[in-house]
């Protein structure tokens, strides 16, 4: 027995004690009111043999911190994700298994919207989730004050996804009838006193109890006094800038930190103005508004909210990927041998070295070799840019072509291949090793 | 004691001269009184009399707009009391944290205020979503959508302006690596591609000590200077920002026709 391990579970006991005790509650409150509602025998009786077995037998091993029957994940499970989150196609299965897990959750909304479906992996995950804590690796970084915040927003974006999701799907439902959605059965008039002001001031003292047992339960980190020669290792920004942090690994600090956060808030800004459709207007519905309501999700859920909890559980020094159960060892190290399609294309497919302008010559004979050196990008990139949208118009967004007019879907198309350039360099990064699509590192310019 | 006696008190005190003088209005018990009394209370004007049932079921607005203004309200406050103990220099900012946590009575403030901040930032995001799920954004809230933009932009800012402050390793470095950044915007970073295009007879115009990044730092790395500025935008500039769109946001909230609904 490691005695860090033993040192470390003694430390926590008394947190996952009563967490096991909070999910016994969670559980036991939800059997009382589901048995109010329904007087149903079934589910309540399960849900109170579930909040038995997390007071009866979690709390009280957890409490004991005992060698040999803590509760933890079992090791199989722990070493399993380590080799496939740990390796070198750590950030590949990590993206491409978000994509998956969040594109099979809406396909089949309507079966995890079922309140048993989402209680059962709302249970889930936070067992998974006490059991995690007593990995001592897990907890220093879920742990970490700053990062709790983080762990609370998954959750609360799984809760309000789930809740927004099992009314637009009741609201598609009732659509297919000729129903009005829910909303439209809530469009009495009522007064602001006393309905409003009493729900607001419950909210108030809700939430002030909150902030206050947070406040005096977790202290806010201070860590040795600046200093600017010490460069810690990994360096991270504040965790709600980790996804453009990640977007650095695929792009220079000109796309990743200016262009495209400009672009995000240019685009933000833009929806108002692009989306023409005038129905989902005051109701929650996917169906009628399928293709801005994936739009949404592919920029929110997937590249901004993944990347994050990617940049802040999964980046350790050198900003390498290690699993969660990985201790962040410094002298791990990964391969670099990514390439640019310049040198793919001169050296790799035509056999010879880059073209280079000869040194004493002047500005223009340079300028004339790198656009020379860097045409297929050049090409590639202006393609891409100049061809796809009127490509798209002519085809699959016809219909959107037609109603937008010219501007309106010019900004539109050139906004979503701003937001499929992070997607592409990722594959072409994973597949091929590819660097950079254009490099001119003489003019700071490299794509 | 006996239900007459409460109730002579509660009627005592609310006969008093000075609560009458404080409350203009006697407790609203009918229909009438309870209008009365949102448009003659100073706090509540800022709503309507009546709204649709709809526009405060929690289920549809998640209360998020309202819980991320509660939030700017703690953050205000518990920001300047926070103030009153902090002095943005070398020489102090890092002391004057650390007796906020040792010293100081009250030794919560700190974490209420960052625990505050990391939430505000969780939840603005959770209203914009709320606000797309429900296209709320639809005409004619359009232009509420992009003050909610600037909002959101601003939000971030002012959490990464405070995030300096305490002048731990924590702080300088996560502020190191995002101003980085400036150096590289096109043209004006010193880095950045078409730096070379500013160039005066020979002579670069955008360096390291007149690019981007420098006006944003105020020196050529995170040092007093910046601490300066960063202390001045998280203090006073953003925040007055933020109140000045709060108000045309609710505002708008109001004359777009209240809380979204079917039509
Ligand atoms: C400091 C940040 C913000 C605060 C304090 C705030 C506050 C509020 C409040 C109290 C409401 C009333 C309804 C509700 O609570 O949902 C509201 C509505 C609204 N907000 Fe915000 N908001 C903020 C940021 C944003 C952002 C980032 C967006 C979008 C990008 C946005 C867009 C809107 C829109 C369109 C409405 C009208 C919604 C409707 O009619 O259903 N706001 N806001």
């Amino acid at each position: 027995m490691d005695p860090n391990l033993l040192t470390h579970w003694q430390n926590i006991s008394g947190f996952l004690g009563f967490y096991y005790i909070a999910l016994a509650l969670m559980n036991g409150i939800a059997a009382f009111v589901v048995w109010r509602r329904s007087h149903a025998t079934v589910g309540p009786v399960l849900l109170l043999l579930l909040s038995l077995v997390y007071v009866g037998v979690l709390a009280p091993l957890a409490f004991s911190a005992d060698a040999t029957w803590m509760p933890r994940m079992p090791s199989w499970f722990t070493q399993l994700t380590n080799e496939i989150l740990g390796g070198s196609w750590g950030a590949v299965i990590y993206t491409v298994g978000s994509i998956v897990l969040l594109g099979g959750l809406f396909v089949a909304r309507k079966f995890f919207v079922r309140p048993d479906v989402a209680w059962i992996l709302l249970n889930a995950s936070l067992l998974a989730l006490g059991l995690s804590f007593s990995d001592p690796n897990f907890y220093a970084i879920a742990a970490k004050p700053d990062n709790v915040p983080i762990v609370g927003l998954i959750f609360l974006l799984g809760f309000f996804t789930w809740l927004a999701t099992s009314r637009a799907v009741e609201n598609d439902a009732r659509a297919l009838e000729g129903r009005p959605p829910l909303e439209k059965e809530n469009d009495e008039k009522i007064l602001v006193w006393p309905d409003l002001v009493y729900t607001e001031l419950i909210c108030m003292i809700l939430l002030t109890a909150l902030l206050l047992f947070w406040a005096i339960g977790l202290d806010a980190p201070l860590e040795e006094p600046a200093s600017s020669v010490k460069t810690p290792n990994p360096s991270k920004a504040p965790w709600y800038f980790l996804g453009l942090q990640e977007m650095l690994v695929y792009f220079d600090p000109w796309m990743a930190g200016v262009v495209l956060p400009s672009l995000i808030v240019v685009g933000l800004m833009a929806i108002p103005y692009l989306d023409f459709n005038p129905k989902g207007n005051g109701y929650y519905t996917i169906e009628d508004r399928k293709f801005s309501y994936l739009m949404y999700q592919f920029g929110f859920l997937v590249l901004w909210i993944t990347l994050i909890v990617l940049g802040t559980f999964l980046r350790g020094p050198n900003w390498n990927i290690f699993a969660v159960y990985e201790y962040w060892d410094p002298h791990k190290v990964e391969a670099l041998n990514n390439i640019d399609l310049s040198n793919m294309f001169w050296e790799q497919l035509m056999g010879v070295s880059l073209p280079k302008a000869p040194n004493e010559a002047g500005f223009f004979t340079q300028l004339g070799f790198i656009l020379y050196r860097e045409w297929l990008g050049i090409a590639v990139t202006l393609l891409y840019f100049i061809m796809l949208p009127p490509l798209m118009a002519a085809t699959v967004f016809r219909g959107f072509f037609v109603k937008m007019g010219f501007m309106r879907f010019m900004v539109m198309s050139n906004l979503i291949l701003f937001m499929a350039l992070l997607p592409i360099k990722m594959v072409l990064r994973w597949t091929v090793n590819l660097k950079y699509i254009i490099a001119i590192p003489e003019y700071f310019l490299n794509l | 004691m006996p239900a007459t006696d409460r109730s002579s008190l509660s009627d005592a005190i609310r006969n008093s001269q000075i609560w009458k003088s404080i409350f203009r209005h006697p407790a609203p018990l009918d229909r009438r009184n309870r209008i009365v009394v949102v448009l003659t209370n100073f706090f509540l004007h800022l709503h309507p009399v009546s709204i649709k049932k709809q526009g405060i079921a929690l289920s549809f607005t998640w209360c998020m707009g309202g819980v991320t203004f509660f939030l700017f309200l703690v953050e205000t406050i518990t920001g300047v009391l926070l103030m009153f103990y902090y002095r943005p220099t070398l020489e102090w900012a890092f002391q004057d944290i650390l007796s906020l946590r040792d010293v100081a009575s009250l030794g919560i403030l700190r974490e209420l205020h960052r625990w505050g901040a990391h939430a505000m930032v969780i939840t603005v995001w959770l209203h914009m979503y709320r606000v797309f799920l429900t296209g709320s954004y639809k005409p004619p809230r359009e232009f509420n959508w992009v003050i909610g933009v600037i909002l959101l932009l601003l939000t971030l800012l002012l959490s990464f302006t405070g995030y300096l402050l305490p002048w731990d390793q924590l702080a300088i470095w996560a502020i190191t690596v995002g101003s980085n950044m400036a150096r590289a915007t096109p043209f004006l970073g010193y880095e950045g591609p078409g730096q070379a295009l500013f160039n005066v007879g020979g002579i670069d115009m955008i360096t390291s000590a007149s690019d981007a990044r420098f006006m944003l730092l105020g020196e050529r790395s995170v040092g007093e200077v910046t601490l300066n500025r960063f202390y001045i935008l998280h203090c006073i500039a953003i925040p007055l920002a933020v109140a000045f769109l709060l108000a045309i946001h609710f505002w708008r909230v109001r004359k777009d026709g209240g809380i979204s609904g079917p039509l």
